[in-house]
């Protein structure tokens, strides 16, 4: 049964992404400018960003077909799914039934794909560069990420996302060890998939490193906007995804409009001291050499192992 | 005065006042009486259990039965020989300049706290205990072993330290295991590690946990023991250290580690069904005996070449007892006395020799019948003693070995006779050159110390021709306790 | 999901994923210092995870093993171990004999076996913190595998070190603690061993030139 106030969860669900992601990445920068003793540049930058590129034209590469034009729209649509299906708010969401956590991870591969074919279809050096760089981390982070959320669905015996923070969220307090390990993998994996400090550099464009920013190094105008806040909202998306699975309070129960309301001031806290302490993590952490990606991801895979093995020796009879 | 306390305290306050007054010129004859009033108090102790029965000491801590007082006496015997010889013998390394005395005074104390050590071990009956009394044993010798401080003992002792501690973390898991299951039948009282309480309840013991401690314990005291795979320290520390401390090591140490397994055994028998302590400790023991074996025609080195002959005995030990039974316990407690005395007295001999002749490598060693004949004949007379060469005592536990085997195991025969034969063969060709041949070297300033050579060797062959009635008797008691 | 486990049960269980999670990060980790102190923290786990049976199962003598854990384990041993680094001036890059990541895949199969082999038993067992005895297990395997593939003196140590912890949680978490008198003695072994090592530390250095023990290769069977 759809109610009123699932619909109304769903909507604000997703429109509190669109309005949060740049806000978020935002206040990460900030932070990241406070704790580098920079002066920080203004909250709201990155809507500026977008207000602006998406006022400009479009310049487009001679080789560039009708893939490199649609792809910004694919992420995009992509991740807006993505935190429709995200239960952020709420559990009680209509549009959970679409995807579970496998396929909330296929979702995230679809976009890589996309991008990835983007930058290759032009065919500058930097372009494939950055696209290879992506499907290799990519091709690590996944596993990784399927692990930690088989390690969840066992806890809740369901591979709904809703379904496994519904369990995690309204339980009485057990202390899961493998969720620790889950955790942190998930951390790990995050990192990589957002390309944060130990792995990439958002703001890089030193040519040699850089894997985000090569790939829509030929974006301009409106698309660059798009993918701008698609990889936002990806940073929102997994912000959110962590805080439901690994801090679950607050969020509200099916139909309670009520709780809904309170869930919003509390999403926006604990995105902020999230946001806080990704800054911190990165200022602390230097870039690894592209090399060492794997051996980073590699720990993320294994992390997430053990938290399935010590979910089976641990709490196999709970 | 208790004979037991005594026993223990002797070492122990001579240990201490030894680190203190070690460089005094009385320290060596100090280590010697120490080590007299030891002999003469597990002397006191054992006739005592002789004519007693078992007992404890200190609340139910110790317990003293006829199967460890034979121990404690052959301990305190090659404690006091090996003290007695160690005199003259360290004198003269201190002459040629390789050890200082700061080093001598290490050596007087470590020996003696080592030597409590192994006293407290044999003597416990709380299983935690004596894998505290091990660990103590391992840590007192390791800095023996490094004594002389060359790049080549300072890895022996590293390689010591880390494998024996590798291996006792190992017997400290089977302990833990061990103290698993008996919390379970006789509750979280202290006296679940107390031998003499689990013996009563051994049967209740739940055979899983019991049979993966016992995995761990023999693999941890195995190392000790220096079963293969785990005997690699072994060579190394007794090539290495000052001879003393090898003749203690191949003498004593291993007999201890093994009087752990054989302690562990007991229970571990008693709570699983089917041989299968037993079963282990002939596969270890085949596998350590062919492994020693085959070794020792490689070596050129000849402390680490009796080091692979201590393997390979103690490889035919665990055998032994793994068969189980009477006879086949009988004749292991017999092949370990003769192990300890002959070992020990071709250490001594060896010392000399290597000594004597500047060199441990022994095609460098030649002549040693005319540069002493005494050392010359107690070299020899040790090895064809070892090799179980008839009128000798060693003959008569190998023997006993063998006939229960060829009867009970007739598969392991084959085994036991190629191991004996290739260790035969590869030691005689050896030593038959060092003994006899051609040299020119010069006579040592402190006269050797030859009794304690001679002393072990007329034990051993008296004991090949006639063993003492009182002693059969004691044997049989011990091993009717091991089952 | 019921709540049959107690909340104190639930603690300890955490405490040793966290002992195990820390070996892992052992394993992981490429600096001498950092290694150190991963080692302080996993003293620091092991005691409160000790403190933790000590107050659910009211054992006073396991209040004074806690005390024993952070007095040495978490303060005096890293105390020494630093003390050592400085002293002897080693580098501060571990090195591994195998890769790590190779080590790390490893380290995951030795896992694996140690809960293998430590299901059947757990299953047997009373004690509501049973499962803690496969995790430890697989401390005392991982850190023996450290021990094995690094190449420094020190490194050794510590992985000698970290196993006992791993034995210590065997001890007090799968079965409330063994007798006092048998954990005073572990303690003094312990401490006397490592003060041992360091005197041996500086006459390797003397010798050698180098905490590397691949200098220590001469001794071989040929």
């Amino acid at each position: 049964m759809i109610s009123i106030s699932g619909l109304l969860g769903q909507a604000f669900a997703i429109l509190l992404a669109l309005v949060l992601a740049p806000l978020l990445s935002g206040w990460v920068g900030q932070c990241r400018a406070w704790l580098q003793n920079r002066t920080a540049p203004p909250l709201l930058l990155p809507y500026y960003q977008l207000q602006k590129l998406f006022h400009k034209d479009v310049v487009l590469a001679h080789g560039a077909s009708s893939l490199f034009r649609a792809a910004p729209f694919v992420v995009f649509g992509c991740m807006v799914l993505a935190c429709a299906i995200i239960p952020s708010l709420s559990t009680d969401l209509p549009l959970a039934p679409a995807a579970d956590a496998i396929a909330l991870v296929g979702v995230f591969g679809l976009a890589r794909v996309f991008i990835s074919l983007a930058a290759m279809d032009v065919g500058t050096s930097f372009g494939s560069l950055g696209g290879r760089r992506e499907m290799l981390i990519g091709f690590l982070a996944e596993p990784a990420l399927l692990m930690v959320i088989f390690t969840l669905a066992m806890i809740a015996q369901s591979t709904s996302v809703a379904t496994i923070v519904e369990t995690l969220a309204h339980r009485e307090l057990v202390i899961y060890p493998s969720l620790a390990f889950a955790g942190v993998a998930f951390t790990f994996v995050s990192f990589a998939e957002n390309a944060r400090v130990p792995v990439d550099n958002p703001a890089t464009h030193l040519e040699l490193t850089m894997i985000h920013e090569a790939m829509i190094l030929e974006y301009s105008g409106r698309y660059l906007a798009l993918l701008e806040w698609a990889a936002s909202l990806k940073l929102y998306a997994y912000s959110c995804l962590g805080l439901a699975l690994f801090f679950p309070w607050g969020i509200a129960p099916g139909d309670d409009l009520l709780a809904l309301v309170a869930a919003i001031p509390l999403l926006v806290l604990k995105l902020a001291i999230g946001g806080a302490l990704l800054a911190g993590i990165e200022t602390i952490n230097a870039k690894v050499r592209i090399f060492r990606a794997p051996e980073f991801l590699g720990t993320a895979f294994m992390l997430a192992v053990l938290g399935l093995l010590v979910r089976l020796l641990l709490e196999s009879k709970v | 005065m208790d004979f037991f306390v005594l026993m223990l305290a002797i070492p122990l306050v001579s240990g201490a006042l030894l680190t203190v007054f070690g460089e005094c010129d009385w320290a060596p004859n100090l280590n010697i009486i120490a080590s007299l009033g030891t002999f003469l108090a597990a002397a006191g102790l054992t006739a005592e259990i002789v004519a007693n029965g078992p007992r404890f000491a200190f609340g139910e801590q110790f317990f003293i039965d006829s199967l460890n007082v034979f121990f404690v006496a052959l301990t305190a015997f090659v404690g006091l020989t090996t003290s007695i010889f160690s005199g003259p013998y360290m004198r003269n390394e201190a002459e040629h300049g390789r050890l200082t005395k700061p080093r001598l005074r290490l050596y007087k104390s470590m020996y003696q706290l080592f030597m409590f050590a192994m006293l407290a071990a044999l003597t416990t009956n709380n299983l935690g205990i004596l894998w505290v009394a091990m660990e103590a044993a391992t840590l007192t010798t390791v800095l023996l072993v490094s004594l002389y401080r060359t790049p080549a003992s300072l890895e022996a002792a590293w390689k010591y330290f880390i494998l024996c501690g590798v291996g006792i973390a190992q017997a400290l898991f089977g302990t833990i295991l061990l103290y698993f299951a008996a919390e379970r039948v006789l509750g979280e009282s202290g006296n679940a590690l107390l031998w003499t309480h689990l013996i009563d309840v051994k049967g209740q013991l739940e055979p899983n946990i019991m049979a993966l401690s016992f995995i761990f314990l023999l693999v941890g005291y195995g190392t000790k023991v220096g079963l293969a795979p785990l005997h690699n320290w072994l060579p190394d520390a007794h090539a290495e250290g000052p001879t003393p401390v090898s003749a203690v090591l191949s003498g004593l140490l291993l007999n201890v580690a093994l009087y752990a397994i054989l302690r562990c055994k007991v229970l571990a028998d008693g709570a699983i069904p089917g041989d299968f302590a037993g079963k282990l400790m002939i596969g270890f023991g085949l596998f350590t005996l062919l492994v020693a074996a085959f070794f020792l025609s490689r070596q050129k080195d000849v402390k680490r070449m009796f080091a692979y002959s201590s393997i390979e005995h103690m490889g035919l030990i665990t055998f032994a007892f793994g068969m189980g039974g009477p006879v086949a316990n009988f004749a292991g407690l017999l092949h370990m006395t003769m192990h300890s005395l002959t070992k020990s007295a071709i250490f001594f001999a060896v010392g000399h020799a290597t000594q004597k002749t500047g060199t441990q490598l022994m095609e460098n060693i030649r002549g040693l019948i005319r540069i002493n004949p005494l050392i010359g004949w107690g070299l020899m007379l040790g090895t064809l003693a070892i090799l179980g060469m008839p009128p000798f005592g060693v003959f008569a536990s190998e023997f006993m070995i063998l006939t229960h085997a060829m009867k009970h195991y007739p598969w392991a025969t084959p085994v036991l006779l190629l191991g004996l034969g290739v260790a035969f063969a590869a030691i005689f060709g050896k030593v038959q050159p060092m003994v006899f041949g051609e040299t020119e070297a010069k006579r040592l300033p402190h006269a050797p110390a030859i009794t304690p050579v001679f002393l072990h060797l007329g034990i051993v062959l008296m004991l090949g021709l006639y063993i003492p009635p009182y002693l059969t008797r004691w044997f049989h008691e011990a091993a009717r306790m091991l089952g | 999901m019921s709540s049959a486990i107690p909340f104190s049960a639930q603690l300890i269980n955490l405490f040793a994923a966290v002992i195990l999670l820390l070996a892992f990060a052992m394993l992981a980790q490429r600096r001498v210092v950092a290694l150190i102190n991963l080692f302080a923290m996993q003293g620091l786990t092991l005691c409160l995870s000790t403190l933790v049976v000590a107050v659910s199962t009211g054992q006073s003598h396991l209040y004074y093993s806690a005390g024993l854990t952070l007095l040495l384990k978490v303060l005096l041993l890293p105390w020494i171990l630093h003390r050592l680094v400085r002293k002897l001036n080693v580098k501060s890059e571990v090195e591994a004999l195998i890769n790590i990541p190779t080590t790390m895949l490893v380290g995951l199969v030795l896992v694996m076996i140690a809960f293998n082999v430590a299901l059947p038993i757990s299953e047997l067992s009373h004690t509501i913190t049973r499962g803690t005895l496969g995790i430890a297990l697989a401390v005392v395997m991982l850190a023996f595998l450290m021990m094995i593939t690094r190449q420094k003196a020190i490194t050794q140590v510590v992985g000698f070190l970290s196993m006992e912890n791993g034995l210590f949680l065997a001890a007090t978490s799968a079965t409330y603690g063994m007798p006092m008198v048998v954990e005073l003695g572990i303690a003094l072994d312990v401490l006397v061993g490592v003060i041992i090592l360091g005197v041996f530390f500086f006459q390797i250095r003397d010798q050698f030139d180098s905490l590397d023990i691949h200098h220590m290769e001469r001794l071989k069977d040929n």
